[in-house]
């Protein structure tokens, strides 16, 4: 069965297809203003761009911030589950998730067959986020995409101690005054999302093996930040930003 | 002034009111104990302000009215007018990490503002730290505000037992505090009406406590948003005949509802307790969006607290009594004997989960709730769920993230029901 899977997040809408176990396509998008819009582009484009036709998919199940403006999915779930479901697919072995997503970030427990034990979100803030980093990224005017490489070649981290967005950048905007140097930034930057996950997840105990999901996995210099702190071995999804539609595909085929 | 307050109440609880018709209702007894403090000056009686876990049965031995101004902020939260007063008390000068109560009551008392036009001036004050330390500044600021007398009780914190030494020492004060009630009222303390004061009290807390039993029922008859509500009366009127009155009928009513089978949710299927105070602001939100989930809120550990402390209570020895009832209240105990008392109620109501609100307000309530998260987990393995916000302050609350945890958490619960039905 061909089943579609939709997850509408606060910066992209992404979109995953999939058929009897294997996964046919993935599309990523900005979700702009209007999350209802992004949800109906993004499915549509994934379609075209796979060259499936609409009617050949079975069912859809939707999830994310926008989750309920996709009007044209049989069925919503939260993230949480969508993110289990996805990484249970990529590695059955995997016991928590890290998922670093554009306003939050979240820690999930899960069990042998993928489904979810028990999770913990970060509070009301934008630290130890996407956003963060895109905040951080305009005020080092470097491409945010560059972070990551950037990032693993400092051999001095700067030390960021602010916990709140806003500070976070004036001390940046302060250490780039005093010249230090960016890839110290960055690094010191990273090390700070890492902490503030650190004591999120400590809240609810991880259980080896971790995978890392959502866009902000792309970010190998977060991933090695992340390990360091926690003292474990991360593994990072090779669907990081496309893992919670792909779950929501696998759950639709459940429907 | 009593339009105001009638339009309030009637506009909040409509929803409430409406589905628990009754000869006299609780719009009915607010407006009559509102109004009677408003026009207190006209009929020469004093009015006292109390903090909520504040001794008030020598106040209405004393024939005078007290006024909570924590129930004051239950209703500013409610009407969406607490970020406003608190932006105020901000300008004030007031830090956004104090207490929203203790910012909405200070700014309100300034302007009158708040959804029934501010509260009635007092005559004097009545603090008592077993909730919290900081009705001790607020209450400091408030008499040199109204230029009135203050009377501060000072509870220990019993983090497992009742020493003799503080048994002692806050029963000597309950002595103070009718010393000082002499002077303020300029008339002697009339101990043969508290005894019967001390009975009504007694007697409705009772009643309070078999109307939150009756939710033990499958399906619950009332749920915590409808205790939220009806709370009202055991905390301002505590050791009347209204508080009786009002009570026996609404015990009645969930009986009736009970052997009709009517629930709160018309589908329960899951049951869950919350901790901390109410989202005031969001109070209607939540119950449906719970109710969506066939979820009913069936218990809570606020509502509960004002009759917590009966098994200390002793008629014959009222004011020994009350000095421990006042002492060993739930926020003046230690985490293990609250986790105590959760995992009593977990089991009582049948709860499928535990929901906590994270006050961002209330740090007396709400320090050591992962403490007490991970004793639930670990004892009956039961989903929590911590919900960052606060009672009052509506600009400390992000729906879309709630939600999606509330709808993770529902989630889970589902599944594991499934699973156990298997």
């Amino acid at each position: 069965m061909r089943t579609a899977g939709i997850d509408i997040g606060s910066i992209t809408a992404k979109a995953a297809i999939v058929e009897d176990g294997k996964l046919l396509g993935t599309k990523v998008i900005f979700t702009g203003y209007n999350a209802e819009a992004a949800g109906i582009k993004v499915y549509e484009e994934v379609l075209k761009e796979n060259s499936l036709d609409k009617s050949s998919v079975k069912k859809v199940v939707a999830t994310g911030y926008g989750r309920n403006s996709v009007k044209f999915a049989d069925k919503s779930f939260t993230e949480i589950m969508c993110h289990a479901a996805g990484s249970h697919f990529l590695n059955p072995h995997i016991r928590s998730i890290i998922d670093i997503g554009g306003q939050d970030s979240k820690a999930i427990l899960v069990d042998e067959k993928g489904k979810v034990k028990n999770f913990v979100m970060n509070d009301k803030c934008a630290a130890g986020t996407g956003r963060f980093l895109e905040v951080m990224a305009r005020a080092l005017e470097v491409d945010l995409d560059e972070f990551g490489a950037l990032s693993i070649k400092s051999k001095k981290p700067s030390k960021i101690s602010s916990l709140c967005t806003v500070f976070a950048e004036s001390e940046v905007v302060s250490l780039i005054a005093r010249g230090e140097k960016r890839q110290d930034i960055i690094a010191g930057i990273h090390e700070s999302i890492a902490a503030r996950i650190s004591s999120m997840v400590g809240r609810i105990g991880m259980k080896e093996p971790v995978m890392v999901t959502g866009g902000v996995a792309r970010n190998i210099g977060v991933v090695r930040a992340l390990g360091k702190k926690l003292g474990m071995k991360i593994e990072v999804s090779p669907y990081a930003q496309v893992n919670g539609a792909i779950g929501a595909a696998f759950l639709a085929a459940s429907l | 002034m009593l339009k105001t307050i009638a339009i309030f109440l009637a506009g909040k609880f409509k929803k409430f009111t409406m589905r628990f018709k009754k000869s006299k209702t609780m719009k009915d007894y607010m407006m009559v104990y509102y109004s009677e403090a408003k026009s207190a000056r006209l009929t020469r009686r004093k009015v006292a302000w109390i903090t909520s876990g504040g001794p008030v049965e020598p106040l209405i031995a004393m024939n005078v009215i007290p006024i909570y101004p924590e129930n004051h902020g239950a209703m500013i939260g409610a009407s969406k007018m607490g970020g406003g007063l608190c932006e105020l008390a901000e300008t004030m000068g007031y830090s956004a990490d104090l207490c929203s109560y203790a910012r909405s009551d200070i700014a309100c008392a300034t302007v009158n503002g708040g959804p029934i036009g501010g509260l009635p001036k007092p005559d004097m004050l009545v603090c008592c730290n077993n909730i919290c330390g900081t009705v001790l500044k607020w209450y400091e600021v408030q008499a040199r505000y109204f230029n009135v007398p203050l009377f501060i009780l000072d509870t220990p914190f019993c983090h497992t037992e009742y020493t003799k030494e503080a048994a002692k020492y806050v029963r000597a004060q309950f002595d103070e505090y009718i010393v000082f009630l002499e002077k303020a009222c300029k008339k002697k303390f009339d101990y043969e009406r508290l005894k019967k004061v001390g009975h009504l009290s007694h007697q409705g807390q009772l009643l309070w406590q078999a109307v939150l039993d009756t939710a033990t029922n499958k399906p619950a008859p009332m749920s915590a948003f409808d205790a939220f509500y009806h709370l009202a009366l055991i905390v301002t009127l505590r050791g009347t005949q209204d508080v009786i009155d009002y009570y026996t009928q609404l015990l009645a009513l969930m009986k009736n509802r009970i052997a009709r089978g009517i629930g709160a949710v018309p589908n329960e299927k899951y049951r869950l307790l919350w901790d901390n105070i109410p989202i005031w602001h969001r109070t209607r939100w939540l119950s449906e969006k719970f109710a969506s989930h066939n979820a009913c809120l069936v218990a809570d550990t606020y509502t509960t607290a004002w009759c917590g402390a009966l098994k200390y209570i002793d008629e014959t020895k009222f004011l020994d009594s009350m000095a421990e009832a006042h002492a060993r209240i739930y926020l003046n105990i230690g985490i293990d004997e609250m986790a105590k008392m959760v995992l009593e109620m977990i089991d009582k109501y049948d709860v499928d989960g535990f929901v906590l609100h994270s006050n961002r307000s209330c740090k007396p309530y709400s320090f050591g709730q992962l403490d007490i998260q991970s004793i639930v987990e670990k004892e009956r393995g039961i989903p929590c769920l911590m919900l960052e916000a606060d009672m009052t302050d509506e600009r400390s609350f992000s729906e879309s993230q709630i939600s999606t945890r509330i709808d993770a958490f529902m989630e889970i619960i589902k599944e594991r029901k499934a699973v156990s039905k298997k």
